[in-house]
């Protein structure tokens, strides 16, 4: 049997199981993003304002980036509350990661707005809340999304080494199929990986586009 | 409740001995020694070079920059003492680029403030329906279309609507026309004119262009780095024997045409 055959034989009899790791590994990424997101954009929108946090925060943020995935998830395992075996460490390590692009972009989308419409805004009397949320955050939406967008990719990708630590999801096969030097396997785990990060990429990218202000 | 006109009706700006210095590395004057009174339904015209402070003493009226010596008084009471919010809310602010929020369409640019002052929203259609004819644009045409989907010229049609829009005492105007190709300028300006003289409001306008400080002006305030210069109607203004007057006078000489 060639090794096509043997892929496509290994998908067919494991459909139930590949997509149930693909579930799994949706719901890790969902869960990540949406508490990266809940801290990231109001993190973004409290360090305009204050210059000092907002070199400690953005510093903060970077440094998590830097750090190797697999190293960060075996540094969270000690740590108590958050730590240990399973999804809820896999979840602060993703969270953590998805963090910096989107703080930076909620920062930069929220600072980037042309000067005159800030200066109009404030001559007429807005107050600071109402130019926050009615000009530079509306303005800023097309740039923090596409911050999202980058946090999803990037999440969707080192979600699968989560498997390290027993989080499930599509990793899961990678491992194992490194373990066994099974292609097959791997594959099962990469390409609906793969899958989830294109189809993922589309469509925030389709919402960007409806989202921008020219 | 008085939501329609935050200032009473007396609106005159004084400034008191008013200087304003920025401290970086060295203090440096922006303005100094300003005194200055505007009456009601004044337009007076802040003529001078770039950097001369015209935009500093638009500024410091609607309490954006605080004075560092003197004070401004608007309505009788100082700028440091005023609400901030209150008080720019009474007054219409145009700037050159005309400000405009790219994300709402023109009824909302121009219905901002009054929304903001809770009007209602049957009111505040009807009043921007209203600015929009002011302005000479069609408001069955323009209502909807946002900024980008306008010329230039309307861009700052509408920048004037949604200034004139909660019906302020006051209106403030940097270089409202400085962006315009000079045949739209010209048309603005004229237009501008002659509602400047119907609406009877205290109007303060910027300008580089003694051309249109002549068209405009009931008065004309000519400052020369920080200071004021020469204070004069138009047609005093001509014949004034000043180093910084013949230069803005001579500027006129050289373009083909007379002023108006």
């Amino acid at each position: 049997m060639s090794p096509q055959m043997t892929t496509w034989s290994f998908f067919a009899d494991h459909r139930a199981e590949i997509l149930g790791a693909t579930l799994d590994h949706l719901a890790l990424v969902v869960i990540a993003m949406i508490i990266a997101i809940l801290i990231g954009v109001p993190l973004g929108m409290f360090i305009v304002q204050r210059p000092a946090l907002r070199t400690i925060a953005l510093g903060i943020a970077s440094i998590f980036q830097t750090i190797p995935s697999l190293a960060l998830f075996g540094f969270l395992i000690p740590i108590p509350f958050i730590g240990g075996i399973g999804k809820r460490t896999a979840i602060v390590a993703l969270v953590l990661y998805a963090l910096l692009p989107i703080l930076r972009n909620t920062y930069v989308g929220l600072t980037g707005i042309d000067p005159a419409v800030l200066e109009s805004a404030d001559a007429m009397g807005m107050t600071r809340a109402q130019i926050l949320f009615r000009v530079r955050f509306p303005l800023a939406l097309a740039v923090i999304l596409a911050g999202i967008r980058t946090a999803t990719i990037i999440t969707i990708g080192v979600a699968t080494i989560a498997a390290a630590i027993g989080a499930g999801g599509l990793g899961t096969f990678i491992f194992r199929g490194v373990a066994l030097v099974s292609d097959a396997l791997i594959l099962a785990g990469a390409l609906p990986a793969a899958l989830l990060a294109l189809l993922a990429d589309f469509l925030l990218g389709l919402l960007e586009r409806r989202l921008k202000v020219s | 409740m008085n939501t329609k006109t935050p200032l009473s009706s007396k609106n005159t700006i004084e400034f008191r001995g008013v200087s304003f210095h920025i401290n970086d590395i060295l203090t440096r004057a922006i303005v100094s020694g300003i005194s200055l009174e505007i009456p009601q339904g004044e337009t007076l015209v802040l003529l001078g070079r770039s950097g001369s402070g015209k935009t500093t003493l638009l500024k410091l009226m609607n309490g954006m920059l605080l004075p560092t010596k003197g004070e401004i008084l608007v309505q009788d009471r100082s700028t440091a003492a005023w609400d901030p919010i209150r008080l720019r809310r009474g007054m219409g602010y145009v700037i050159q680029d005309a400000g405009l929020f790219p994300h709402f369409t023109v009824a909302e640019n121009i219905g901002l403030v009054p929304s903001l002052e809770s009007w209602g929203i049957s009111l505040t259609a009807a009043r921007v329906d209203e600015m929009l004819q002011l302005v000479g644009l069609d408001p069955r045409e323009f209502s909807h279309r946002r900024p980008r989907e306008l010329s230039g010229g309307q861009r700052q049609r509408v920048g004037v609507a949604r200034a004139l829009a909660a019906d302020p005492p006051i209106l403030l105007m940097d270089e409202p026309f400085g962006a315009l190709d000079p045949v739209t300028r010209a048309e603005l300006q004229r237009e501008f004119s002659a509602l400047a003289r119907r609406l009877g409001k205290t109007i303060v306008f910027v300008t580089h262009d003694l051309r249109e400080a002549l068209l405009l002006a009931s008065r004309i305030v000519l400052l020369e780095v920080g200071r004021i210069v020469a204070c004069a109607t138009p047609q005093e203004f001509l014949r004034l024997d000043h180093p910084e007057v013949r230069a803005f006078t001579s500027s006129l000489a050289i373009a083909p045409g007379t002023p108006a």
